[in-house]
């Protein structure tokens, strides 16, 4: 089962897109998030990153902060999911408009984090997350950046969008699986016409 | 060099939505020519992704049936004065659709006939300060065999008889209701152990094949989706395709309308518009028929000025655009020990009528059901008290009770407001050139007396039915302009031309050849979703333009 629709061309990274019609999505999808995994840039990306957008260590930060948002338990969490790649995908289609957004606020988050615990904010403990998370959601976040810009409005957008990559459709690049439709116990995939053809009886 | 423009035709409509799909199909069945003008485009059900969050109610990612999101700004001025340009993927917006079919293409599809008393809300309640709260020129059996005409034409299902508040009918709806799924089953019961009445809700959906077309195959992709087996029966499948079978009736997709052009003597000739490539074209006719919505329909009227009508048509006692209206929408989630969720849609299924009217402390009041399947990123931003928003408590919290809750909901009738309103913006135009929608206003105390009183009537059925937790919602504040996909009232339907735009037929008071026919008529907006007396409206007003018609160029 293949979820996969017409691919959205990212504006913002021309060669990316170049590449991406070479392969067929899934197989493009598969390589990014192998490269990703591996930590290593890979040719078809301009600034050394197999992201859209996002750059190594900010995808690094941001699937940290999604898996404390939706942490993996007896089901995958966010990262897993793909929500980093949802959010990516959005931010070079319709979330164009707030990747300044996203730039400052990651490097505000890992700025908050180096201060308090003098470490980035993936290489830190689940507990020192959850505490540097709350500090972000009540605005006490330290740092330069949180001096200009709101760190509880950018958080609860990461919430928004983390929900989105999570719980929303597959086809926009998270929700790997239907991960989450398994989870809440919907059919995956749906079953058309389940009026004339149900399945659930003997 | 002279621009060719279309041949003339006795009328033209401008909006495929709700109004005017029935609009062009009376007109072209009684044998006139009709050109039917929407903005968007012509759908098939099989356009539609059933994507979770770009349909025509989860909007992150886009509207699926427009209008898009680049080319149609608004202006939204708020409470303390601030304008802001917002577009049609954002709430403020108050977007409905923009495609053939207009919302009825991806609606939840509910039918209500608008009771007695919500045609003369004045003579039971009377006057209310800061409102402009009126009766309607006509009442609720002047509508009656066209509430029927539109039942049986365009199909409703669904079974009243249990509904005592029900205002008479002739003849029982055309199709059965759907079998009941869980909800219904659970709250019916403790709706009569209440002492209240429920009822299988009316829904323009085939239950079982009607019409040429099949039944209901209960997905979970309802409300703001198209139809794939196409069982949901708007005007995009019923009657704008018996419009085109007549043989006298051009539809025109992806045409922008711009202005409602008037001669010397004050009679509309004809409409000025953007077709599909771009190019601004004219269409002459007899008749000129505005179906664009509360908020376009306004916003054209406006946007035609000329030295008769400086302040746009309609508009000289500045009515056009006033007493915006939506729906004060209330009720509550409540959460179970036991399954709700049975995966059978649409889900919204059983409904009560009983705190429509005569409620204790304020004016009206508004019908209550079960609500359209939440898909589940809807259901994550369920704020329940004690929950985080993010978290292990949340993921527990979603795997918890997805399966087990119940929303109740229901839309307050409103009181409209004079300076709740529609304007077209001196500044911002859209990708036409054509000055855009401007809102502004507030909201009535009333409005928010009656959330109050029925979210928590919404609660009380829910914990009757065996809810644990209850969770109310107060969406609702004072500030900012009502509106939204049930949007109505801009263009006011009464006798006095001093407080009124059209007449009771909907003629615009100083033009006898311009009709407004869509939602921007209604005086009051009901305690309903308002489709149904749209169409009822619709085919009225028709009936009316077929009997006055006198032929091409006298005067109708």
């Amino acid at each position: 089962m293949t979820l996969v629709t017409d691919f959205v061309a990212p504006a913002c990274n021309k060669r990316k897109v170049e590449a991406s019609i070479k392969l067929d999505r899934r197989a493009f999808l598969q390589a990014a998030l192998a490269a990703a995994a591996a930590g290593a840039g890979v040719a078809c990306s301009a600034n050394g990153t197999p992201w859209r957008f996002f750059t190594v260590d900010e995808a690094r930060t941001l699937a940290a902060i999604s898996d404390q948002i939706i942490p993996p338990d007896q089901d995958p969490g966010a990262s897993w999911a793909g929500v980093v790649n949802y959010i990516d995908r959005q931010l070079c289609g319709p979330y164009q408009s707030l990747q300044p957004t996203y730039r400052r606020g990651i490097a505000g988050v890992d700025q908050s984090s180096r201060l308090i615990y003098g470490k980035a904010f993936a290489d830190l403990d689940a507990q020192q997350q959850t505490d540097a998370l709350r500090r972000l959601e009540d605005g006490q976040a330290p740092g330069e950046i949180w001096k200009k810009a709101s760190s509880s409005e950018f958080f609860s957008l990461v919430i928004d969008h983390t929900m989105q990559g999570y719980y929303g459709d597959p086809r926009h690049g998270g929700n790997r699986d239907g991960v989450s439709w398994k989870m809440l116990g919907l059919p995956y995939p749906p079953i058309r016409g389940r009026l004339r053809y149900d399945l659930t009886k003997p | 060099m002279k621009r060719m423009s279309p041949r003339h035709v006795n009328a033209v409509v401008i909006g495929g939505g709700a109004g005017g799909g029935i609009v062009a199909k009376e007109l072209a069945e009684a044998g006139l020519s009709v050109v039917l003008l929407e903005r968007g485009k012509w759908y098939t059900s099989y356009d539609d992704r059933k994507d979770d969050l770009r349909n025509q109610r989860t909007c992150v990612l886009g509207n699926s049936f427009g209008p898009d999101e680049q080319r149609n700004p608004r202006v939204v001025v708020d409470a303390k004065g601030q304008e802001y340009i917002v577009h049609s993927n954002q709430g403020a917006y108050s977007n409905n659709a923009a495609c053939v079919g207009g919302g009825t293409l991806s609606y939840g599809a509910m039918a209500w006939r608008f009771l007695e008393k919500d045609f003369r809300l004045r003579s039971t309640y009377g006057s209310v300060l800061g409102s402009t709260l009126e009766d309607w020129p006509i009442s609720y059996s002047d509508l009656e065999p066209h509430y029927e005409k539109a039942e049986w034409e365009i199909g409703v299902s669904g079974d009243d008889s249990n509904n005592i508040f029900r205002a008479p009918r002739r003849r029982p709806l055309p199709m059965p209701p759907l079998p009941p799924n869980r909800e219904h089953q659970i709250l019916k019961p403790a709706a009569e152990r209440l002492g209240l009445h429920p009822f299988d809700l009316p829904m323009l959906r085939n239950s079982v094949p009607y019409n040429g077309r099949g039944a209901c195959m209960r997905c979970r992709w309802c409300v703001g989706f198209a139809c794939e087996v196409d069982a949901k029966c708007g005007t995009q499948n019923t009657v704008i395709p018996k419009a085109l079978k007549t043989g006298n009736c051009e539809l025109r997709s992806e045409c922008i309308a711009k202005e409602v052009l008037t001669n010397d003597r004050g009679r509309a000739t004809a409409v000025a518009y953007f077709d599909s490539d771009g190019r601004l074209q004219e269409q002459s006719a007899d008749l000129v028929i505005v179906s664009c919505s509360a908020t376009e329909s306004a916003r054209l009227l406006l946007n035609s000025r000329s030295r008769l009508f400086p302040n746009g048509l309609g508009n000289r006692y500045d009515w056009v655009g006033r007493n915006l209206q939506g729906h004060a929408y209330t009720g509550a989630a409540g959460l179970f020990e036991q399954e709700t969720y049975d995966d059978l849609g649409p889900g919204a299924s059983i409904a009560l009528c009983d705190y429509n009217h005569g409620n204790p402390g304020f004016i009206g009041g508004g019908l209550l059901a079960n609500e359209f399947i939440r898909l589940p990123y809807q259901f994550a931003g369920l704020h329940a008290p004690g929950i985080p928003r993010w978290g292990a408590a949340h993921k527990d919290f979603m795997r918890r009770f997805y399966r087990r809750s119940i929303f109740v909901m229901g839309p307050v009738q409103e009181m409209p407001v004079f300076d709740s309103r529609v304007q077209v913006d001196p500044k911002v135009r859209d990708a036409w050139g054509i000055p855009v929608v401007r809102l502004s206003g507030h909201r009535h105390d009333n409005d928010l007396l009656g959330t109050k009183f029925l979210s928590a009537k919404a609660e009380a059925w829910l914990k009757e039915a065996g809810a644990t937790t209850t969770i109310p919602f107060n969406w609702i504040s004072r500030d900012g302009p009502s509106g939204g996909q049930h949007q109505a009232g801009t263009c006011r339907m009464g006798n006095a031309p001093q407080a009124s735009v059209v007449d009771k037929y909907c003629r615009v008071h100083d033009i006898d050849n311009l009709y407004v026919i869509d939602g921007s008529v209604h005086v009051t907006n009901g305690g309903f979703n308002p489709v149904l007396t749209i169409m009822a409206i619709a085919y009225y007003a028709s009936d009316n333009l077929v009997k006055s018609w006198k032929g091409t160029h006298g005067r109708a």
